[in-house]
């Protein structure tokens, strides 16, 4: 609908005053040139949240905090850090929220055992509708 | 003037909505048929008078009219007529407004081509219709009304939002709104049948040809939507499972998932509680993600429409409609009687095992969407994202694909297991044969699902084409090849989906004039950076030459600057080849006279969206082919009876 | 069994829409806050961003008494629209020190004489790194630093005139 496009819209405009004249943090918008390690940061990038545009990956976002936040992890996987412990130091300053990737908080178990009773649910309902197969 | 015929055509339109409903219903309960007889010309007015009024809206705008407010808060004289025009529904009051015109022709188009209903369901739905026109009705007349004047009218307005001028405003609201009111057909189809008690063949006959053409509406919006967010966000992605977008996906599936159980319903007179469900469920989807888009619960990026007011009116609506036809659902359906049940293998089967998936799907963005708002409720922020989707969602999906292939080559009734597994013989040694492959040759660069998702991609799309195997393709009736053509349009989508997750290749550079840039086989030239001015925009443009081999091509990416409201935009340049997109962006300027390109090559990703609309070309066709049996079957009996 | 389901979806539906009223009803909360409330400062050490005070590191808000420290840029707006409830915490007897986000030396020189510099030290953090350390998501932002170098608490957005009492009270109670 409508506001499908106004929000898309909305994404990439980012509001002129809010940001810094000073030039992007080194490797906000440098790959790293170990493909290997660039597409594990990558990955990584695409599921940590910005903090200043609140819908949207740091990977995709123009604001100066998420290049800032590209940069480091970059030049943190470039020394040897796991993305996991990355994402872990993040959610420890700024909580769940902070990771799209829902983590195993107890909190969160509902919606990963979700898939898991749907379709059992579905699958209970399925049986009913078949035909039970006669003993011979 | 015609601000106020608009305004007194709206109301005339909400009356009779209301004598619609008493008529309807009167003369159901009384069992007097003259009552009735007035029911099909109220909702033909009905529809008329609701075109008046959005003709009347689109005239003001056209014409600039600047003593209506909405024109002055969403436009401007000098704007292109495109825009004056697309304009109309780009603001919250007009969108309603089509929201209720659609509603409205649709009501009208039901009164007057419905034939294959029964009467007392016909007129049912018609009073389930009108019923829930009068409280959108209600929304647009008590708390946003188009047509309010301004006194005194200013000299000229204040222009749309200049992120907004863009063709793409002209096509893709109006087709999702098509698609997401049109369900509200199918909704009131439920409610006739629930409250007529007549849940057969009949009725799902009657429903599928309304339930197709939302459906492709619906389908063709998405994919306008996805592309332009495609070529507009200039990040390369063309799906982010953000909230806003599953609200227009979760209508998306339960009419997936409609559209097959009708087809078991007409055809076997089977899934009669199910399908009347699902009818309820997806329009309640598009209510739903109304709610969640406007209201402002779940995003904030969005800080357009987001009003607490209009929320709760339309949380009202929700609990009214939705509410009630769920309660009705509970009262009446167990009186209606469930079909015999099927055999294991079987086409019922494949399609009840589809019906299971897309509803499991729909469950999962449902719950993901809302898990957030659910942790708030406990005070706890946890944010639900694409990786939660991918992994969970991604797999099911693939699983459908899979059933997709092997329902059309399984036989209504009863199937032997063996024999269904020799017709899929072809389509396993392909997925055999891609499998190894691409083991040979990308194993360890790409990931699983990816790789899945080739495998069943090329596998579905040779499946997809089974039904047509050994027949008469002349013979074929028009709505084989449209299931073929659109199964076909899921295998394409897909494999645009896996391609662009497997084999995008990602630059980012600082170059300065006169660089050369090489990346997956193409070489770029930075040329120049140079200013330009647009209608109400400035814009720095990279001038670069592309080339791959051959002869090059000048591309153009943009970073724009808008001055009211202070904005700025990137406008990608895009390079279309047969295999795939060459897609620069331009970014700001960095030390040293260097300028920021992100460069991406995505091969095959225009699949994505071909796919998008093979899909809604095989609904397409399916609906005249239906359609165009029913009127040769009703022919061929004039004729015999002359 | 069956009555069980017919009935499952009314149920679901009506949990949405309390979910749903919830949602609008309750008062709008997008801040996020920090984790480290409560827990000892991340150790860093940072340059000197004015001129005229010197640098900062972790270790020198320790001091024994309680501290603001005051997260700016020169660049943002409501950052000089906080300049004078700072004034007035310093004025109240307050310790404040800054980090300055994103910021160069002659930006900052410039915001101070402009908008008055109640600061004592202020640290330089120019790719936002400490800023991420502290678990702080924007400017402006203020914590309140115990005796310890523990954080005491955070205040997110720009400190409004009435607030101050209320910072003070912090203070006071992270003796």
């Amino acid at each position: 609908m409508r506001l499908i496009l106004l929000f898309l819209l909305m994404l990439f405009v980012t509001p002129l005053s809010a940001q810094t004249a000073l030039p992007p943090a080194p490797y906000a918008d440098r790959q790293i040139a170990d493909p290997a390690l660039e597409r594990k940061a990558k990955a990584l990038m695409e599921t940590i949240r910005c903090l200043t545009c609140q819908s949207q990956s740091i990977a995709d976002s123009g604001a100066s905090m998420a290049g800032d936040m590209r940069s480091q992890i970059r030049e943190r996987i470039m020394a040897g850090e796991q993305p996991e412990a990355i994402r872990s130091w993040l959610i420890a300053r700024y909580g769940d929220w902070v990771s799209y990737e829902p983590t195993a908080a107890p909190i969160l178990w509902p919606l990963w055992a979700a898939p898991v009773l749907l379709l059992g649910l579905g699958l209970m309902l399925l049986r009913g509708r078949i035909k039970q197969r006669k003993r011979a | 003037m015609i601000a106020e015929t608009g305004l007194a055509a709206l109301w005339l339109a909400a009356s009779l909505a209301l004598l619609q409903l008493v008529l309807a219903f009167a003369g159901l309960k009384g069992g007097k048929p003259d009552l009735l007889a007035a029911v099909r010309p109220a909702a033909v007015a009905q529809g008329v008078l609701t075109a008046i009024a959005f003709a009347a809206l689109i005239t003001l705008f056209m014409r600039s009219d600047m003593s209506v407010l909405l024109v002055v808060t969403n436009s401007h004289s000098m704007k292109p007529w495109l825009y004056k025009f697309a304009g109309t529904w780009g603001n919250h009051e007009g969108s309603m407004l089509l929201w209720v015109t659609v509603m409205g022709v649709a009501g009208a188009a039901v009164a007057l081509f419905e034939r294959a209903l029964q009467r007392n369901a016909h007129m049912a739905t018609l009073g389930g219709q009108a019923a829930i026109s009068l409280g959108f009705y209600a929304f647009l007349l008590f708390s946003s009304n188009p047509f309010a004047r301004i006194d005194p009218a200013p000299a000229d307005g204040q222009g749309l939002n200049p992120l907004l001028q863009d063709p793409g405003l002209a096509f893709h609201p109006p087709t999702l709104y098509l698609g997401y009111v049109g369900l509200s057909v199918a909704f009131s189809f439920a409610i006739g049948a629930l409250l007529t008690r007549q849940v057969d063949a009949a009725f799902a006959r009657a429903m599928r040809p309304w339930v197709l053409a939302a459906w492709v509406l619906l389908t063709l919006g998405i994919t306008a939507g996805s592309y332009w967010a495609y070529y507009e966000l200039g990040w390369g992605g063309w799906w982010f499972w953000d909230p806003v977008e599953n609200a227009s996906l979760m209508p998306w599936l339960a009419a997936t998932a409609l559209l097959h159980s009708v087809t078991v319903l007409a055809t076997r007179d089977a899934l009669r509680a199910w399908t009347v469900m699902l009818a309820v469920v997806a329009f309640s989807m598009s209510m739903v993600g109304t709610f969640l888009v406007r209201s402002g619960i779940l995003t904030s990026v969005h800080a357009f429409a987001v009003d607490p007011t209009r929320g709760s009116f339309i949380l009202g609506l929700l609990a009214l409609y939705i509410g009630g036809a769920l309660a009705l659902f509970g009262w009446r359906i167990g009186s209606v009687r469930e079909g015999a049940p099927f055999e294991l293998v079987s086409r019922e089967t494949m399609l009840v095992v589809n019906n299971l998936l897309l509803t499991v799907i729909l469950g999962l963005v449902l719950i993901g969407t809302l898990y957030p708002l659910m942790t708030e409720a406990f005070g706890h922020k946890v944010s639900v994202g694409a990786p939660y989707f991918d992994r969970i969602a991604g797999p099911i999906a693939l699983a459908l694909m899979v059933a997709m292939a092997a329902g059309p080559l399984t036989r209504w009734r009863k199937d032997q297991a063996r024999a269904v597994g020799k017709r899929l013989l072809i389509p396993l040694c392909i997925a055999l044969l891609v499998s190894i492959s691409l083991s040979l040759f990308a194993w360890g660069r790409i990931g699983i699902l990816p790789f899945l998702g080739l495998v069943i991609a090329v596998a579905v799309g040779v499946g997809s084409l089974a039904p047509l195997w050994k027949r008469k393709l002349l013979r074929t009736p028009l709505f084989t090849y449209g299931m073929v053509v659109a199964h076909l349009g899921c295998a394409v989508s897909l494999a645009g989906m896996a391609c662009d997750s497997a084999f995008t290749v990602e630059k980012l550079v600082a170059a300065r004039p006169g660089d050369m840039i090489q990346t997956a086989g193409w070489s770029l030239r930075l040329r120049q950076i140079i200013p330009i001015a647009g209608d109400n925009w400035t814009a720095l443009q990279a001038d670069m030459d592309a080339s791959r081999g051959g002869s090059s091509v000048l591309i153009r990416p943009q970073s724009r600057f808008f001055a009211s409201p202070p904005t700025s935009t990137s406008e990608a340049a895009l390079l279309t080849r047969w295999d795939g997109q060459l897609y620069v962006v331009l970014g700001e300027e960095v030390e040293g006279g260097r300028w920021q390109l992100r460069i991406w090559w995505k091969p095959f990703v225009t699949l994505i969206w071909l796919g998008g609309i093979m899909i809604a070309l095989g609904g397409a066709l399916a609906l005249v082919g239906r359609e165009r049996r029913g009127w040769l079957l009703k022919w061929r009996a004039r004729e015999a009876r002359l | 069994m069956r009555r069980l389901l017919i009935w499952l979806p009314l149920a679901l539906f009506l949990g949405f829409i309390g979910l749903f009223a919830s949602g609008l009803f309750k008062p709008d909360d997008r801040v996020i806050h920090s984790r480290l409330v409560g827990q000892p400062l991340p150790v860093f050490s940072l340059p000197a961003a004015a001129s005229d005070r010197p640098a900062l590191s972790s270790g020198q808000l320790a001091t024994g008494k309680p501290r603001l420290l005051n997260i700016f840029a020169s660049w943002c707006v409501p950052c000089a629209a906080e300049a004078p409830q700072l004034e007035a915490l310093q004025k109240a007897g307050a310790q404040i020190d800054a980090i300055a986000i994103r910021d160069a030396r002659p930006d900052v020189d410039a915001f101070l004489k402009r908008y008055g510099n109640p600061y004592a030290r202020i640290g330089l953090d120019a790719r936002s790194a400490v800023q991420m350390a502290l678990g702080s998501s924007g400017v402006p932002e203020t914590f309140v630093i115990d005796g310890k170098g523990r954080i005491a608490h955070q205040h997110i957005g720009d400190i409004r005139a009435d607030d101050v009492p209320m910072i003070l009270e912090k203070l006071r109670a992270a003796q």
